[in-house]
C-alpha cells in the first residue's frame, strides 16, 4: 500500500494535496451548529450530481416527450421515483442549506477581510445556483415549468430598445418552445454544472488559503503554537471534522429522508400541484408561482410599479437585491466579525432584514390579492393590495439593511472581542 | 397593524388548511383516506374501468401494474381489460381527440396525475357535486366546477340532486352556514350586503342509496389517488426502513465523533 502511494506522490501530490487541505488543514475548535452547512452544502451537490446522472438516463428533452418521461421516470424506471424526488427534494434542500449557510456569514462577518473573495466567490456560487435551478425547473414541462420560463425570459425583454430581440435570442424561439428546452437541458446538465463545479473548487481554495472564520469572530493564526507552529485553537479538518460534519450529514440525511419518503412534494412548495398539468402554451394559468426560494425576489419584481410605460425597474431592482450581497465585506464597517460582539444596532437590521426575507418569500408565493384591497375608506392607499404596499415596504427594508449599513456598523456600540476562541 | 394581523393569520392559515379552497368560499367534502384498503382500491379500478375509461384516459397507468392490488393477471384480463389484449399497455381510450372536442367542448383530460393536480378531496366533492340545471348545455352543472362540460355520467347511481340557494346579509353569516352545512358548500358573495350560500338537496333517488353512491365515489377516488403515484405506499414502507437505519447510524456517528473529541476543550 505505501508502495503505491510513494509511487503516486512521486508523479502527483496526492498526499501533500490530502495533508494541506485535509487532515493539516487547522480549523478553529469552536465551530458551532451553523458550521454544519458548509459541509453539507456540498453533500447535496455530490447527490444532485448523481442523481441528476440517472435521471439523464431516462429523461427526454423534447417538448413531445419530456412531461411523459418524467412520469415514466416516475413509474417504470426502477428506483425511479427515489432518484427524481432526491433530485427535486435535492433542489429545495441545497437552497435552504445554502441560505442557511449565507446566514451564517451574516452572522459572524465571515465576508470580512480577509475573506472578502471567498464570500465574493460564494456570491457566484449562489447565482450560479439560480441559473441551475431555474433551468432545471423547465425540464419536467409542466405548467409551471413553462410559465415559470416564461415570466423569467420576459424579464429580459424588458431591457429598453434590445429586450425583444434578447428574450428571442434566451429562448432560440418567439416563445418557450421545444428549442428552449433543449437548450436549458444543455445548460442545466453540463454548462452551469461545470461553473458551479469550478467556482465550488474556488471557493474552498480560497478558503482553505485564507482559514475559517469562527462564531467569535477570532483570527486563530494569530495566536500559533510556538512549539508546533500550528494555531493554538485549530484543530485538523480530519479526523475531528470530518467525524463531526457526519453526524451533521445523518441528521440532515434523516430531514432530507423524512421529505423525500413522507412529503415529497413538499405542500406543494417543492412540486408544485399545477406542475403535474403539462404544458399548454394556450392556457395561461391564472396564478403563476416560481418555487419558494425564487419567491423573495419575485415578491419584489411584481410589486414595483411600471414607470415611464416600463416595466424595467422592477427587473432592476429584483437584479439590484442580488447583485448588492457581493459588495457586503466593505459595506460592513463594524470594528467586530461576529454577533457575538456586536451592538443592537447590527442585531435589529439583521432580525429586520431575515424577517422581511422570510415575508418577502411568502408573499411571493401567494397571488397578490391575498388580503385584498385597503378599500375606499383609506385615503391613497384606497385601491392598492394590501400586499403590495406591504412587499414595497419590505423591499425597502432590505436595501436598507446592505445600504445603511457602513452608517450602523461603524455607530454601533461593540463588545470587547477575546483574544482566543471562547469555545 | 391590521396587514400585520392579517399576515400572521395567512402564515397560519396556509399551513393548515387547503388555500385554494379557503380563498373561494369552497368548503369541499373531505375523501375518506383508503390508501391501504385492497379492496377499496380493487372496486375503484372497476369503477373507473366501467365508467370514466370510456371517455377518460389514464395514459400513464399500466393494467399490469393492477396486480399491486393483490389481483392476478388472469382477473385483471377477465374483468379490468376490455380495450387491450396486451397485459403491459396503458390505459388509453379509443375515442380522438379531435372527436371529443366537438362532442364535449373540451376533450376529456386524462386522469392518471388528476389526482396530484387536483387533490382527492377535490374530485370527491367534484363527483358528488353534480345537480340537475337547465341553463346548461347538458343539463348538468357543478358546485365544485361551475359549468363543466362533463355530462353527469354517474347519475342513474347517484339520482338527481338540486341546488339551493341561502341568502345572507353578511360574511360572517355565510361563513357560519357553510360550516353548519357540514358538507359540500359554496359562498359567493355578490355584494357588501348580500351574500349567497349554494349547498345541494337530494331531488330524485337514484339505483343507489346516497351513503352508496358516496361509498362508491370513495372508492374510485381512491383508485385515482393511487394511480397519481402507484409508489406511494412502497415509498413509505421503505421510508421507515431508510429512518430507522438512519437512527442507527446517528447513535454510532455521534458515539464516534464523541469518542475522537474526547481530548478537545
Amino acid at each position: 500500500m505505501q508502495k503505491i502511494l510513494n509511487w503516486i506522490d512521486d508523479r502527483f501530490p496526492l498526499t501533500a494535496l490530502w495533508k494541506s487541505q485535509v487532515s493539516e488543514y487547522y480549523a478553529p475548535k469552536n465551530f458551532n451548529f451553523w458550521y454544519f452547512f458548509g459541509s453539507l452544502a456540498l453533500v447535496v451537490l455530490v447527490m444532485q450530481f448523481l442523481t441528476g446522472i440517472f435521471l439523464t438516463m431516462s429523461y427526454k428533452p423534447d417538448a413531445a416527450k419530456a412531461f411523459e418521461s418524467v412520469e415514466y421516470i416516475m413509474r417504470d424506471v426502477a428506483g425511479g421515483w427515489f432518484i427524481r424526488y432526491a433530485h427535486s427534494t435535492g433542489a429545495s434542500a441545497f437552497f435552504i442549506v445554502v441560505y442557511l449557510h449565507m446566514f451564517r456569514a451574516l452572522l459572524y462577518g465571515s465576508y470580512r477581510r480577509p475573506r472578502e473573495l471567498l464570500w465574493i466567490v460564494g456570491c457566484f456560487i449562489y447565482l450560479a445556483l439560480m441559473a441551475e435551478a431555474f433551468f432545471g425547473y423547465l425540464l419536467p414541462w409542466g405548467q409551471m415549468s413553462y410559465w415559470g420560463a416564461q415570466v423569467i425570459v420576459n424579464l429580459f425583454s424588458t431591457v429598453p430598445i434590445i429586450g425583444d430581440d434578447l428574450g428571442t435570442w434566451i429562448r432560440g424561439d418567439y416563445t418557450i418552445s421545444d428549442v428552449t428546452l433543449n437548450r436549458f437541458f444543455a445548460f442545466h446538465v453540463i454548462a452551469v454544472p461545470l461553473v458551479l463545479l469550478i467556482l465550488v473548487a474556488v471557493h474552498l481554495m480560497a478558503l482553505h488559503e485564507v482559514g475559517s472564520n469562527n462564531p467569535d469572530g477570532v483570527e486563530i493564526k494569530d495566536t500559533m503554537d510556538p512549539v508546533t507552529g500550528h494555531p493554538v485553537d485549530g484543530i485538523p479538518f480530519h479526523p475531528y471534522y470530518t467525524v463531526k460534519d457526519l453526524v451533521g450529514v445523518v441528521v440532515f440525511l434523516i430531514f432530507f429522508s423524512i421529505v423525500l419518503f413522507f412529503w415529497p412534494a413538499g405542500g406543494g412548495y417543492f412540486i408544485e400541484a399545477d406542475n403535474f398539468i403539462p404544458a399548454n402554451p394556450l392556457q395561461t394559468p391564472e396564478h403563476i408561482a416560481p418555487v419558494w426560494y425564487f419567491t423573495p425576489y419575485y415578491a419584489m419584481l411584481r410589486a414595483v410599479p411600471s414607470f415611464l410605460n416600463s416595466q424595467f425597474w422592477g427587473v432592476l431592482v429584483l437584479g439590484a437585491a442580488v447583485v448588492i450581497l457581493f459588495f457586503l465585506p466593505w459595506l460592513d464597517r463594524g470594528k467586530v466579525k461576529s454577533i457575538r460582539y456586536r451592538g443592537s444596532l447590527y442585531k435589529g437590521w439583521l432580525a429586520a432584514f431575515v424577517i422581511s426575507f422570510l415575508i418577502l418569500g411568502y408573499l411571493g408565493v401567494v397571488p397578490v390579492t391575498v388580503w385584498g384591497q385597503f378599500g375606499e375608506k383609506i385615503p391613497v392607499l384606497g385601491t392598492a393590495d394590501k400586499a403590495t404596499v406591504l412587499v414595497r415596504v419590505l423591499t425597502v427594508i432590505y436595501f436598507l439593511f446592505f445600504l445603511l449599513m457602513p452608517w450602523y456598523t461603524a455607530r454601533d456600540k461593540t463588545k470587547a472581542v477575546p483574544q482566543r476562541v471562547t469555545g | 397593524m391590521k396587514p400585520m394581523r392579517a399576515l400572521l393569520g395567512s402564515i397560519v392559515l396556509a399551513a393548515v388548511l387547503n388555500v385554494s379552497a379557503a380563498e373561494s368560499g369552497l368548503r369541499l367534502e373531505q375523501a375518506p383516506a383508503r390508501r391501504l384498503d385492497v379492496e377499496s382500491l380493487q372496486r375503484g379500478a372497476r369503477n373507473f374501468v366501467n365508467y370514466c375509461l370510456n371517455c377518460h384516459s389514464a395514459q400513464y397507468m399500466r393494467y399490469n401494474r393492477l396486480t399491486d392490488f393483490a389481483i392476478g393477471e388472469q382477473e385483471i384480463r377477465d374483468n379490468l381489460m376490455f380495450a387491450t389484449d396486451k397485459f403491459g399497455s396503458t390505459m388509453t381510450v379509443a375515442m380522438p381527440k379531435a372527436d371529443a372536442v366537438a362532442w364535449f367542448g373540451a376533450a376529456p383530460p386524462d386522469l392518471s396525475v388528476e389526482a396530484r393536480i387536483r387533490g382527492k378531496d377535490w374530485l370527491y366533492s367534484y363527483l358528488v357535486g353534480f345537480y340537475w340545471d337547465e341553463k346548461t348545455v347538458t343539463g348538468w352543472n357543478n358546485l365544485v366546477f361551475n359549468n363543466v362540460s362533463m355530462p353527469h355520467v354517474l347519475w342513474k347511481l347517484s339520482g338527481v340532486q338540486r341546488l339551493v340557494e341561502t341568502e345572507y346579509e353578511d360574511e360572517g353569516k355565510a361563513e357560519a352556514a357553510v360550516v353548519a352545512a357540514k358538507g359540500l358548500a359554496l359562498a359567493e358573495r355578490i355584494n357588501d350586503h348580500k351574500y349567497i350560500v349554494k349547498t345541494l338537496t337530494q331531488e330524485a333517488s337514484g339505483t343507489m342509496r346516497p351513503v352508496e353512491y358516496e361509498a362508491f365515489v370513495a372508492d374510485l377516488v381512491n383508485y385515482l389517488d393511487y394511480i397519481g403515484e402507484p409508489v406511494r405506499n412502497e415509498r413509505i414502507k421503505i421510508g421507515i426502513g431508510v429512518l430507522i437505519y438512519l437512527g442507527i447510524l446517528l447513535g454510532f456517528a455521534y458515539l464516534l465523533k464523541r469518542a475522537y473529541w474526547k481530548d478537545i476543550h
